[in-house]
């Protein structure tokens, strides 16, 4: 085993988390038929208000819940004005982004330059002493920081709520036929309004983890498109939680293995491997999403759709 | 005397530019199977969403066994014992049965063994429903078990039905009265709106009758006739569908040879070797329950799924199996499927627009890759007007009219483009006697100008009213044909329900039997 293998695996998973909060988040919004393209505006200033919060009061919880908190706030702001006001979901979608991007900026203007010593791991000494496939296992599953464990169990929870339980049935109705809901008597845009702040909130710590984690300090625009492949992992794993979950591994493994590509100086030209994950990924999700019949069955077919309730 | 478990007093409501319900008054009593009559955009649907408090009313008052009570939402209702089932199902194709099922019914009710207690009403019933399967993978008919189901599954107090019998065989009917019969008698009161007078005749102990959103009339359907009370419906005289005199019928115009097809749906039926002609002049009638091959068969002719033998499908003397929907239309053929709205119409779009979609290369409504607006408006005006739509104008959106009005524009739109064969499936399902009179006259003009019609249908009275020659569609394979004064409607739902029965003794012969019944 290459030495640089162990770092590698790690540095795969610090940079797929986030995509898992982001796409999970989007997944559930997407289920109850509400398109937010703001993912990537709700992020930054998740980014940015973890990374305040963790740098002046020093405490990685709070910082992670201001992230979350701050998501779901832009979350707000893009429900009250598309569920409520029924304004246009893909413009109000972008003009969040936009203004997240600049709101973000302002935010941060006096964080440059200072560090976050990151987040609490969780260590098992015993496990990794194993010999042979002790630092394997070690690496791979254990050591990480809190929230990659928090992320794989909000996949499987996410994945439970909406295939298993009413309220995610509910959901799930509002997303197909939002008229029949309406007439059987859920109230449509709460429903769908609670999805938006989970989705905002998850994009928010989605935003933290990259602030505190990935790269433990703050700079301007750092998401740098993230929240953009979050939305189309969505799509792509046709509204699949675990499929949400694979797409943003393959998206983070691919993106880590070519900066190691470059670093080992294989003579192909930088840019096509800067490439690489963004067509390896789309190909090879569209490959198991290929049977159209699921991928109608799963999509919500109100996405998108504003309900106004007539009477 | 008991008190009315209804008692609806002045109930007014307004949309604007339409007074929907002015001033209704409603009294519904224990056990009682009460009518509600009108034609469609009468104000019946707009009342009945009042009582399952889908809608707020302006104005009125509700009372409940002689308590007045206000219905916020349709939980309310339910929990007053008040079922309903809609005339646009409020179903969710992505899911499954018995998902759907547990979204209409409240939450203690659907924990548990839900499963098995819907195989269990549904077979007591005799309403067979899977409930694994997937709500798009179903009929139309089937669909509609699943809206009774869920209502009885809430042993309701009131039970509203919108349109119940509209795709259901005679037999089936048959069942169904059994059944609401048993519920009345029971005391269950129902609250039953339906186009089907003779029906409401046989089943319902009074009718209220509406029009324009008023209360019109009350009568006892039992001393009426079908037609005195389409009458005070309509407010004017019916006319019945007339058969012109004296048609020659000409050569064969659509030919179907040993047609196979297998069905890409899991759950759909497969074509087995389906053989027939349609001749110039003539009306063939395909009875069938639903989800027997119909929908397959329309897509296999509307070339919506074209089949692998070329041969199998001729329109006049062109060989079309492998063809598409563009070359059929051009070849002359019309079709009108059985959903309007998505599937005959497109519903965001305008009257207009939706009358180029269909009609852009056979009336020339296109210019140098330009639409021509202004024709394709004066065309859909045309229709408004010849087929009496009744709407505000061409500029309204499809999903803005009634599903009688739609089902008039799109039979006009298709009628316009003078077609040699039109084939149409379920035409006047959920649509008021006097424009399913209308289209009926329209089919029997149109085989009067020499056109080939094929007409698939559940209602049988339709079929013996219209066509010249019926067949029965059972299981993706179909009969021979018998003309109307040939074969009895208990023998041909008969042979829906799949019991192989002989109808004029020599059936299997080939040749035309003896006069049965």
């Amino acid at each position: 085993m290459p030495e640089w293998f162990i770092p590698f695996l790690l540095s795969v998973v610090t940079a797929s988390t986030p995509f898992v909060f982001a796409g999970i988040g989007e997944l559930v919004v997407e289920k109850s038929g509400v398109l937010n393209l703001g993912v990537e505006g709700m992020m930054i200033v998740g980014a940015v208000s973890a990374f305040a919060a963790g740098v002046t009061t020093g405490s990685g919880p709070l910082a992670v819940f201001t992230g979350a908190f701050a998501g779901a706030a832009m979350a707000l702001i893009f429900g009250v004005l598309t569920l409520y006001l029924l304004s246009n979901q893909v413009a109000t979608g972008l003009a969040l982004t936009l203004f997240g991007l600049g709101l973000s900026a302002l935010m941060g203007h006096g964080m440059v330059g200072k560090t976050f010593p990151g987040l609490p791991h969780l260590e098992f000494p015993l496990l990794e002493q194993i010999p042979v496939v002790g630092p394997l296992i070690g690496t791979l599953l254990l050591g990480h920081d809190v929230l990659v464990y928090f992320s794989v169990v909000l996949v499987i929870a996410v994945g439970w709520f909406l295939n298993k339980s009413r309220a995610g049935m509910v959901l799930r109705a509002v997303g197909e036929n939002h008229n029949a809901a309406h007439s059987i008597g859920y109230p449509v845009n709460l429903v769908r309004l609670l999805a938006v702040l989970f989705g905002g909130a998850m994009a928010g710590l989605g935003g933290a983890y990259l602030s505190l984690v990935h790269t433990p300090l703050w700079v301007e625009n750092m998401t740098a498109g993230r929240g953009w492949i979050a939305l189309a992992l969505v799509v792509f794993a046709s509204w699949r939680p675990a499929r949400v979950f694979v797409g943003a591994y393959l998206f983070g493994g691919l993106t880590i293995m070519q900066l190691h590509a470059q670093g080992l100086g294989i003579e192909i030209p930088p840019q096509v491997l800067a490439m690489a994950p963004y067509l390896a990924t789309i190909v090879v999700l569209v490959i198991i999403s290929r049977d159209s019949a699921l991928v109608r069955l799963n999509a919500p077919a109100c996405l998108g759709k504003s309900f106004h309730a007539t009477g | 005397m008991t008190a009315p478990r209804l008692e609806l007093k002045g109930v007014t409501k307004r949309y604007p530019g339409v007074v929907a319900n002015n001033d209704v008054d409603l009294t519904v009593m224990p056990g009682e199977i009460h009518a509600l009559l009108g034609e469609n955009g009468a104000g019946k649907s707009t009342l009945v969403k009042f009582i399952y408090g889908v809608q707020r009313a302006d104005a009125g008052v509700m009372k409940w066994e002689g308590r007045e009570v206000e219905i916020p939402n349709p939980k309310a209702a339910r929990d007053l014992g008040i079922g309903m089932v809609f005339q646009h199902f409020s179903l969710f194709d992505a899911m499954t049965v018995e998902e759907n099922i547990a979204l209409g019914i409240s939450a203690e009710l659907a924990r548990g063994d839900l499963n098995s207690r819907i195989k269990e009403i549904s077979a007591s019933y005799g309403l067979p429903l899977q409930p694994d399967r997937y709500v798009h993978t179903l009929s139309v008919g089937e669909r509609q078990r699943i809206e009774v189901v869920r209502c009885l599954l809430q042993s309701p107090k009131l039970l509203i039905m919108d349109e119940p019998t509209s795709v259901l065989t005679p037999q089936e009917v048959e069942e169904l009265f059994k059944t609401l019969r048993r519920l009345s008698g029971e005391g269950v009161s129902i609250l039953y709106i339906s186009h089907k007078l003779q029906e409401i005749k046989e089943l319902c102990h009074t009718a209220t009758i509406m029009r324009m959103g008023e209360v019109v009339d009350d009568c006892d359907p039992a001393e009426e006739t079908a037609r005195s009370m389409a009458e005070m419906m309509m407010g004017k005289n019916l006319m019945s569908p007339e058969r012109p005199e004296g048609i020659e019928t000409g050569a064969p115009r659509l030919v179907v040879r040993n047609l196979n097809m297998e069905t890409s749906d899991q759950y759909g039926v497969d074509l087995h070797g389906i053989s027939f002609e349609v001749r110039s002049g003539e009306i063939l009638g395909i009875a069938g329950i639903s989800g027997n091959g119909q929908t397959e068969l329309m897509d296999a002719l509307s070339g919506e799924v074209p089949v692998d033998d070329d041969d199998s499908i001729i329109i006049g003397d062109k060989t079309v199996g492998g063809a598409g929907p563009v070359e059929r239309r051009a070849a002359g053929m019309s079709f009108v499927p059985e959903e309007r709205l998505g599937h005959g119409a497109v519903p965001e779009m305008t009257l207009w627009e939706n009358a180029f979609l269909s009609g852009a290369t056979r009336k020339d409504l296109v210019k140098s890759g330009f639409i021509q607006i202004k024709k394709s408006s004066t065309y859909a005006s045309e229709i408004v007007e010849k087929f009496k739509v009744k709407t505000p104008g061409v500029l309204n959106a499809a999903d803005s009219l009634s599903g009688g009005n739609l089902q008039k524009f799109i039979f006009g739109r298709e009628i316009l483009q003078d077609p040699s064969v039109i084939v149409v499936l379920q035409p006047t399902w959920g649509v008021d006697a006097g424009s399913a009179a209308a289209i009926r006259q329209s089919l029997l003009d149109l085989a009067a100008g020499g056109a080939a019609v094929l007409v698939i249908s559940q209602d049988l009275e339709e079929l013996f009213e219209v066509a010249d020659q019926i067949a029965v569609i059972c299981q993706g394979r179909l009969s021979r044909s018998w003309p109307p004064d040939e074969i009895t409607v208990d023998e041909i739902g008969l042979l829906m329900a799949g019991v192989e029965a002989d109808p004029g003794g020599e059936a299997h012969n080939g040749e035309a039997g003896g006069h049965a019944g």
